[in-house]
């Protein structure tokens, strides 16, 4: 299918223009949101939260007997927000790390939500089935409500976060200091973990339990590379969410058989792979670039170090010498001679060469003082 | 009970007991989470398995989700030393996405295959005694048995040869470094057991529930002990105890096996939690309040032997002096009373002698910045405690 004609049926098929839209707005909402918990260092709290959302989902439906997904997301937030005050609990109270506090509350939970599921799935009501589309996610079944609502929690997200950027910024940064500077932290930490929970939440019925994690890490950690800047990675982060949802939908309804969430996670972690490699300042690919940089310019004055050890003996300093006696040294090559010609710190006449006063001046000052000049 | 039933509870030991070991060392080494990645990432390994062998019991199906369970870790393990991000970010990279491609791979050939994504994370119990391994005819009991058995054998036997060595890296990886014990062995020794242990038992008890016998237990053992055979032994006593009381669960409630066990490590996680000596949340909150009380005990025995003065020992003048809650005030001048360390005449408090030694002695420590001590010598003096 190519693009013109997808376009098309985005604007003509409902389901489809739906989903797509249904999963670039999750995307964009949690790529802002997981931006704060990657920075938190907090990455696996998503993990836990979302396993921990199941039983309130399974106990929502069996107290009201619905299957409204705003009621069942509702119980899955009331879960998820116990699920994540107890893990501060286990890490504040006792001497058990975060990372046994979020596995226990992940596996805990996750395994009662499993209990009722399954006592559920035993009841004589017809209207059961469908739970389990909360566990791997199923983007097909949102409606147009579903996507207000998301629309809603993305809009009032947007607003908090703007009206309290410094204080999570802040917070964010320099706990310590926005103590003392008399803000409540813990109030404003409660605020955003809970907004956090609600992105969760909110992705639950599209990507689902397992898979949600990488919605809120991918974008946040992709967007990382790029930037130094909070403001520009929360941006950058809703943009590769929004992507990865809308491309993700277009190659799960080109094929059959092919879930939704599983893809955009796929297309997630693709954009982090792609940023880690070529992401200028802190990307693999450059990093390798300066690296091989680095190795040369040291290579060259190791060339011009020894040249000056030579030069140094004799009374003028551009005696010339044949190029030979370089032969032995390890630094030495054409190239970086070339180089030290082009820099016209050494002067070749045939199969000699000699060093320029300016390039004696260099070499003594080799080791006493930085370059001034960006070599 | 008949023959199946104790199958399935002897089966659910042994995997409580399997998990408990490695889940021990895991939860010590603050690496409890990467049991939850194998316990994802192994999905792909696992179908590629079936693709071939088309048995979800096939040795090269666990080899090869063994594989991939370490895989995981050594890609975890790359992205972390790039620098780019965080461990933990890493781990939450990693993992959904090798599942995803996993989900992806069932999804492509859901005609072809007999495997269902519900099965790898949940797995049935239930239906565990009806593989039954048998050799020209003869029955030798489940298949499930006979390889959680195996690898149970397996680690116990890795357990005693390598104790010392596990022991001694978990808690001073520096000085079994020097002392020439690869920490690099042992850390991937050590995970591949994790994953062998994920990998034999996801078929049972689904990949979820491993991440719940490896951790729960460990946990619980440690809000307990702080000594590792202690450790170790109680954390493998509750594996199996509510490996076998969340079997009967499931018996009334009729439903998943692998749920009831979880549910059941979490209750049993929650009354060690709370319960705990020294260590469960009332013992903590307890000994909070009786060390604020206790503080402000000797806030107020510091006051006493800095005034001499009679209007700065009225009793109705400490309150507003030192700016307690009424209650407060209250309760720690009934300690001191309680203890003799002080005495009081016409409304005018005063230190006794026990009283002058017992500050004396407490603000040496605070000046010599051993305030630890303080502790030791509450024991000697208090006759009641806050």
């Amino acid at each position: 299918m190519d693009i013109a004609s997808y376009l098309s049926l985005l604007y003509n098929d409902y389901t489809l223009r739906t989903i797509t839209l249904g999963t670039a707005i999750l995307g964009s909402v949690t790529g802002m949101l997981g931006s704060f918990a990657v920075l938190r260092k907090q990455s696996l709290l998503g993990d836990a939260i979302s396993h921990a959302a199941l039983p309130g989902i399974a106990i929502a439906f069996l107290i009201t007997g619905s299957k409204d997904s705003n009621i069942l997301l509702l119980g899955a937030l009331i879960s998820g927000l116990i699920g994540t005050f107890w893990i501060r609990g286990i890490i504040t109270k006792t001497h058990l790390k975060s990372d046994t506090a979020l596995g226990l509350i992940l596996s805990l939970f996750f395994g009662f939500g499993m209990l009722l599921l399954t006592f559920i799935q035993k009841q004589p009501n017809a209207n059961q089935a469908g739970l389990e589309k909360y566990l791997f996610g199923q983007a097909a079944t949102l409606v147009e409500a579903d996507i207000w609502l998301m629309a809603g929690i993305t809009g009032i997200c947007l607003f908090v976060l703007f009206l309290f950027w410094k204080e999570f910024k802040m917070l964010l940064f320099d706990s310590d200091y926005t103590k003392t500077l008399g803000f409540n932290t813990k109030a404003i930490d409660i605020l955003i973990t809970t907004f956090i929970v609600l992105a969760i939440v909110l992705g639950l019925q599209t990507v689902g339990v397992v898979l949600m994690s990488a919605m809120l890490l991918a974008p946040a950690a992709a967007a990382r590379q790029w930037t130094n800047s909070l403001g520009v990675m929360v941006f950058l982060a809703a943009l590769f969410g929004a992507f990865s949802g809308v491309l993700g939908t277009a190659i799960s309804a080109g094929y059959n058989n092919l879930s939704t969430g599983p893809v955009i996670v796929l297309v997630a972690a693709v954009i982090v792979v792609l940023s880690f490699v070529f992401s200028p300042n802190r990307g693999l690919l450059f990093k390798q670039i300066r690296l091989i940089k680095n190795r040369r310019d040291l290579q060259l004055h190791k060339t011009l170090a020894f040249m000056y050890r030579i030069a140094e003996t004799h009374d003028n300093i551009s005696h010339p010498h044949t190029i030979k006696i370089l032969n032995n040294f390890q630094g030495y090559t054409r190239g970086t001679l070339q180089k030290l010609v082009e820099k016209n710190y050494v002067v070749l006449h045939g199969n000699m060469w000699s060093l320029t006063s300016e390039g004696f001046k260099r070499a003594q000052n080799l080791y006493n003082q930085q370059s001034d000049r960006n070599e | 009970m008949n023959s199946a039933q104790i199958e399935i509870q002897l089966i659910a030991s042994l995997v409580a007991i399997a998990c408990a070991i490695p889940g021990t060392f895991l939860v010590l080494r603050k690496m409890a989470m990467i049991s939850d990645a194998i316990s994802h990432s192994i999905l792909p390994g696992i179908v590629i398995g079936f693709f071939i062998t088309h048995n979800l019991n096939a040795p090269l199906l666990i080899i090869l989700a063994t594989l991939t369970g370490i895989i995981t870790v050594v890609l975890v393990e790359y992205i972390q030393k790039t620098g780019l991000v965080k461990e933990d970010t890493a781990i939450g990279l990693v993992f959904p996405a090798l599942f995803s491609i996993g989900v992806i791979m069932i999804a492509k050939n859901a005609n072809d295959i007999h495997l269902d994504v519900d099965a790898v994370l949940l797995g049935e119990l239930a239906f565990a005694p009806f593989d039954r391994f048998s050799i020209n005819g003869r029955d030798f009991g489940p298949k499930s048995l006979w390889i959680i058995g195996s690898i149970l054998l397996g680690i116990l036997i890795l357990l005693f040869a390598f104790f010392k060595e596990l022991k001694l890296s978990t808690f001073d990886k520096g000085l079994a470094a020097s002392l020439g014990f690869s920490p690099a062995i042992l850390h991937y020794g050590l995970m591949s057991v994790s994953s062998i242990t994920t990998v034999g038992a996801f078929d049972a008890v689904g990949a979820i529930l491993v991440v719940a016998l490896m951790i729960a237990p460990a946990a619980a053992a440690y809000l307990i002990t702080n000594d590792l055979k202690k450790m170790l032994l109680l954390a493998t006593g509750f594996g199996v105890l509510s490996a076998i009381s969340g079997y009967w669960l499931a018996h009334i409630l009729d439903a998943s096996i692998a749920g009831s066990i979880t549910t059941m490590l979490g209750l049993l996680f929650l009354v060690v939690y709370l319960f705990a000596p020294n260590r469960g949340v009332i013992a903590v909150i307890y000994r909070e309040k009786q060390q604020r009380t206790e503080v402000s005990l000797l806030t107020f025995l510091l006051h006493l032997k800095n005034h001499t003065e009679k209007n700065e020992r009225h009793v109705n003048h400490l309150q507003e002096h030192i700016n307690w809650q009424k209650v407060r005030a209250k309760n720690v001048l009934n300690l001191a009373l309680k203890n003799n360390m002080i005495f009081i005449e016409h409304d005018i408090v005063s230190l006794t002698k026990k009283g002058n030694e017992f500050s004396s002695k407490a603000i040496d420590y605070i000046i010599t910045n051993e305030d630890g001590q303080i502790e030791d010598m509450k024991d000697d003096f208090f006759l009641f405690r806050g």
